[in-house]
């Protein structure tokens, strides 16, 4: 296409400077809580804290890291990360591998039945007086439990297995492996794509967690990172008198900015390794047209 | 060949069963953990709704507290902030989605214009960074970006000579930012389908019209947007579904008792009236109330989609793998 008119040349450079501005546009925010966080309290007060941090101060962040709450919120999400993600991987994998296998008597309507959950629920309080009945109220598996198989994720899992070559089953069968062998030996280790995008998007939702902490948690110990976030938000009204501690070089913007910085940034620091799975997870088994 | 001679000879009496569940049985045992979650916590909360139509006594339990019929419901319909719930939650959806809908559609189309492979795909991840920041931190920053006196918007807004403004606390403003912050955060990641399904567009016919001396934007509305056409019918489908579902964060968390009058919701009434008010019985009807309505959209959204001859809503989520 050598032949570019005027007017198709003119539309690329109105394209490519739009989407440089919306690219911004994304980013910015971001980059001024940052650059708030970062900042001396006065810079802030007169306004003059637009894109970078003016009279570079981490007052804000020791401030923020003497009160040890934090610390244990940072802890406390840090563990339920890690365990979340472990145990929605495991139960997920091991329902996705026998409903692919179309088979198997009964997976047809078992897989009716799950998905049906997606479009109908008992909704809010229902969940709750479940959680709450099985005694799991202020313990880290209220988070974890309800929430362990997302069941859109589920299907994406089973898709993947039902890509595989069908061939592979049966070979492995001949060979006098287990239907469960088969499963750990050889489509397991050929899902490890297909794990990663669910890693990814489990973790962030777990990392996330704010309704169900709001719901099932009540000990200041077990707040997640998001749910102390919160209160750290509420704390400071949106006024400029300086609440009790803080110093003169820190007001509330810099508090509030700082705790944003530290609940999104380890979503900010793993998101360029993890960017390319976000996109297979959403096209693989979503609406295709 | 075993396993498939196994497979064959399955439904010949009882002894064939015995070897269809020597060969399967482990199957069975992966999918105990599975069912019993989903027994749990998805239709044991169903089962649950008959709270709906109980006087719920606590030491009772759910199924010993008596039934009532529908006088939960009467009590619900009675109740006015139930209603001004059902508005707001229609009337921010509504809003959403009229306003929200086209951007990443176009978008996508504008993003898939652009031949600089690298930039494109630069573009793209930033623009779904914004899906993965919780609503907590966004309330963080909209609250520090719209701040009275050291928010930057304001600052702008003083700078250019105009009157400051409350953003969070004055219904316009709110409605604005509600909207807006929507599409700030999931345009990117709303786009990936449509840029999927442009990717699909078969690239010969761009070739072939090309030829016949179609100019870009000639192919842009004859061949790009037939070729997503069904991709934005199937999603706007499912949106309108959606019409009445609202996520709890975003309405709880940007509400406060200045725009109280806009920002309850269903999800919010929910939470206040159960949770912090033990209301049980009246939260689960409206739980209840609003999932049926819900679920006859969702089902209705698939006839349609079924009449339009796309996949419905269970074909295309199961059994069919990427092209």
């Amino acid at each position: 296409m050598k032949s570019k008119s005027a007017a198709s040349r003119a539309f690329d450079v109105f394209n490519i400077t739009l989407m440089i501005l919306l690219s911004a546009m994304f980013l910015y925010p971001l980059c001024y809580i940052i650059a708030l966080s970062l900042s001396d309290a006065t810079a802030i007060i007169e306004g003059r804290v637009v894109l970078f941090p003016v009279k570079f101060t981490t007052d804000a962040y020791a401030m923020l890291f003497r009160d040890s709450s934090i610390i244990h919120s940072l802890w406390f999400t840090v563990k339920l990360t890690v365990s979340g993600v472990a145990c929605s991987l495991l139960i997920t994998a091991v329902a996705a591998y026998p409903l692919s296998r179309q088979h198997l008597k009964g997976s047809g309507i078992l897989m009716r039945l799950i998905v049906f959950t997606m479009y109908f629920s008992g909704g809010i309080i229902p969940t709750y007086m479940v959680v709450r009945g099985i005694g799991l109220f202020d313990s880290m598996w209220a988070l974890i439990l309800p929430n362990m198989v997302d069941t859109f994720l589920l299907i994406i899992m089973i898709n993947y297995f039902r890509g595989l070559p069908q061939e592979l089953e049966e070979a492995a069968k001949v060979d006098g492996c287990s239907n469960f062998k088969t499963f750990r030996k050889v489509f397991l280790p050929l899902a490890k794509p297909s794990l990663a995008t669910l890693t990814v998007f489990y973790a962030v939702a777990y990392w996330n967690t704010f309704f169900n902490a709001l719901l099932y948690i009540q000990d200041q110990k077990r707040l997640t990172l998001q749910v102390k976030l919160y209160q750290v938000l509420n704390m400071f009204s949106d006024s400029l008198d300086p609440a009790g501690g803080i110093s003169a070089t820190v007001i509330p913007e810099n508090v509030k900015g700082t705790t944003v910085v530290v609940a999104v940034l380890p979503i900010i620091c793993v998101y360029p390794f993890m960017q390319r799975y976000f996109v297979k997870g959403v096209t693989v088994g979503a609406v295709k047209g | 060949m075993k396993a498939r001679g196994k497979r064959n000879s399955c439904n010949t009496g009882v002894r064939s069963f015995w070897t269809y569940f020597k060969g399967n049985y482990d199957m069975y045992l992966m999918l105990l953990l599975p069912i019993a979650f989903y027994f749990t916590f998805k239709y044991v909360p169903i089962y649950g709704l008959v709270l709906a139509f109980k006087n719920y006594n606590f030491a009772e339990g759910i199924m010993g507290s008596e039934w009532v019929g529908w006088k939960v419901f009467e009590k619900l319909f009675r109740d006015r902030t139930f209603w001004l719930a059902m508005r707001n939650t229609l009337l921010l959806n509504l809003m959403s989605l009229l306003i929200g809908f086209p951007i990443p559609i176009i978008f996508a189309l504008l993003l898939n214009e652009i031949r600089q492979v690298k930039f494109k795909k630069i573009v793209q991840s930033i623009s779904y960074l914004p899906h993965f920041v919780s609503w907590v931190i966004f309330y963080g920053i909209i609250v520090a970006v719209t701040s009275k006196n050291t928010g930057i918007v304001n600052i702008l807004l003083g700078s250019l000579g105009l009157e400051q403004q409350n953003f969070l606390t004055e219904k316009g403003w709110w409605l604005f930012i509600y909207v807006v912050s929507g599409i700030w955060k999931e345009t990117g990641w709303q786009a990936i389908l449509y840029l999927s399904a442009l990717s699909g567009v078969d690239q010969q016919l761009y070739e072939a019209a090309a030829i016949d001396g179609a100019g870009r934007f000639k192919r842009l509305w004859h061949i790009t947007l037939p070729g997503i056409r069904s991709t934005i019918v199937v999603i706007l489908i499912l949106e309108i579904g959606k019409i009445m579902t609202i996520g709890f964060e975003k309405p709880f968390l940007l509400g406060n008792s200045m725009v109280s009058d806009v920002s309850t919701v269903l999800s919010t009434y929910i939470y206040t009236m159960g949770i912090t008010r033990a209301q049980y019985e009246i939260t689960t009807a409206a739980g209840l109330f609003q999932s049926v309505i819900n679920f006859a959209l969702v089902m209705g959204a698939d006839r349609i989609a079924k009449l339009m001859g796309e996949p419905g809503l269970f074909e295309s989520k199961i059994g069919k793998r990427k092209r």
